[in-house]
């Protein structure tokens, strides 16, 4: 291997400068819940107490959080451990600097789903959410079942205002890639 | 008691799937004479879909906020998720004049205005705070002394501290109080305060299932003979996923998954039957047994 191509590799202990982009910490302080992101020292609390991160070596929040303040921000943004953060938020009870590490966590995954990153099950849950404007479409025996019951009717949702609200966050789009397969 | 009346938040999952803890929660509720007022036009709370739009999860609890501030109510509701949300959402709008002018812009479209004049809250911590366990003992018409069960609160209903904040996350003792009330002798386990991972397992389900397994297995290796919850997430994946979590783990379990007003409805007289207890997937038919 010539000394050229030896400048190129990267192990896990190197990574490139020319890499990181300076910007994107900045871009996660600017959230709500991702404000202390550069606080971070490294304690390994919030992995220590992750219940995700105990099962498998997949996933780790101090390692998100690492490369999130470093700048890694592709590596960061296509990660599918990404998704494995189940926002039980111990991470965040338990971070000594204060950290909001599940809030840093769903910053992140929001900056994945504006590039159009989105687990396919998000785009059911909200487009089920524009359509009925509940999570679940509850199917029609369920609502009948409800009067033997003795339940009152479920009480319809005013969808019209629910997407009025929606579109007005830009959500809509952020899961139209996938339109629901016409018959 | 007079006057305890809340603005009844359903959510999505209780009606979609978990319909004994909603049939059980209003029997409890209306022979403690606790009202619960339907809320008309509700939405989904926003926690679903809080991942990909922390925006889009905002004008959702929003609205529904606003809907229970034009019943002049507080908000209570039996799902943890729910009330995380509305309870963190609520806080937020009131402290944040920023975010309250953005939010505020959008329903302003819908006709509607945050004002920040309602509380939110689950309903345990409803029994717990605003009724009270003294008083909820003065109903308990047959106490389940025989019965010895463990508890999963589920994250959302302890965490996180700075929103939910009426127990310890660390060391709840919130819902172990409300069981103990029942007469049910409550039973620790180990890494009782661990997440039953419902939220990722349309991502891993490998990983959901190991969760939860691993906490059935602490309680039966207690002696648990049920697992009681306040949420109906959590609640899936303790009884509807048991049959596959066995399978994986090799382990029969069998454990009973009792919603919090159900234990309490049995403590109060009602049958299984009329709690829906005989509509859950794992059979409660033995710890029936114990208590006649």
């Amino acid at each position: 291997m010539g000394a050229e191509a030896a400048a190129e590799v990267e192990t896990k202990e190197t990574i490139r400068s020319s890499r990181l982009d300076r910007n994107f910490p900045k871009e996660v302080m600017k959230h709500h819940g991702g404000e202390k992101l550069l606080l971070c020292y490294l304690c390994g609390s919030c992995a220590g107490g992750c219940p995700v991160g105990r099962l498998t070596t997949d996933y780790n929040p101090r390692q998100i959080v690492r490369m999130a303040s470093l700048g890694l921000k592709d590596e960061v943004l296509k990660s599918n451990s990404l998704w494995f953060c189940t926002a039980c938020f111990t991470c965040t009870d338990r971070c000594p600097q204060g950290l909001e590490v599940a809030s840093i966590i769903r910053v992140i995954r929001n900056l994945a789903a504006e590039r159009g990153i989105v687990p396919q099950v998000f785009k059911e849950l909200g487009s089920n959410i524009l359509e009925t404007g509940l999570a679940y479409k509850i199917p029609e025996l369920r609502l009948k079942k409800r009067e033997e019951q003795k339940l009152p009717p479920l009480p319809l949702s005013d969808t019209k205002a629910v997407d009025k609200l929606l579109e007005a966050t830009g959500f809509p789009k952020m899961i139209k890639e996938h339109p629901k397969k016409e018959a | 008691m007079a006057g305890l009346r809340y603005a009844f938040f359903l959510g999505c999952t209780i009606p979609y799937r978990v319909t004994s803890y909603e049939v059980s929660a209003r029997k409890v509720a209306a022979k403690l004479g606790i009202e619960l007022v339907e809320m008309q036009g509700f939405n989904c709370c926003g926690l679903p879909i809080d991942p990909i739009s922390h925006d889009a999860m905002l004008v959702l609890a929003a609205r529904n906020i606003c809907l229970a501030e034009q019943q002049n109510l507080n908000i209570t509701t039996l799902c943890t998720g729910c009330a995380i949300t509305l309870r963190k959402v609520n806080r937020m709008l009131k402290e944040n004049e920023e975010l309250r002018e953005t939010v505020n812009k959008h329903l302003k479209e819908v006709g509607m205005q945050f004002k920040g004049t309602i509380e939110v809250m689950h309903f345990a911590h409803v029994l717990a705070e605003d009724y009270g366990i003294e008083k909820i003992k003065q109903h308990v018409k047959k106490p389940l002394a025989q019965l010895q069960v463990s508890e999963h609160a589920g994250c959302h209903f302890l965490r996180p501290i700075e929103y939910a904040g009426f127990d310890d996350p660390e060391d709840p003792t919130v819902l172990k109080e409300l069981i103990e009330a029942t007469g049910a002798k409550y039973l620790d386990y180990m890494d009782k305060t661990n997440c039953c991972g419902f939220t990722v397992i349309a991502i891993d389900d490998k990983i959901s299932l190991q969760l939860t397994g691993s906490k059935l297995s602490n309680m039966q290796d207690v002696g648990a003979q049920a697992v009681v919850t306040v949420c109906p997430s959590c609640f899936l994946m303790f009884d509807v996923q048991q049959p596959r979590i066995e399978r994986a783990f090799g382990r029969t379990f069998s454990m009973p998954v009792v919603h919090y007003t159900q234990l309490l409805g049995l403590a109060m007289g009602m049958s299984a039957h009329e709690l829906e207890l005989d509509t859950h997937r794992v059979a409660a038919t033995n710890l029936l047994g114990k208590i006649g």
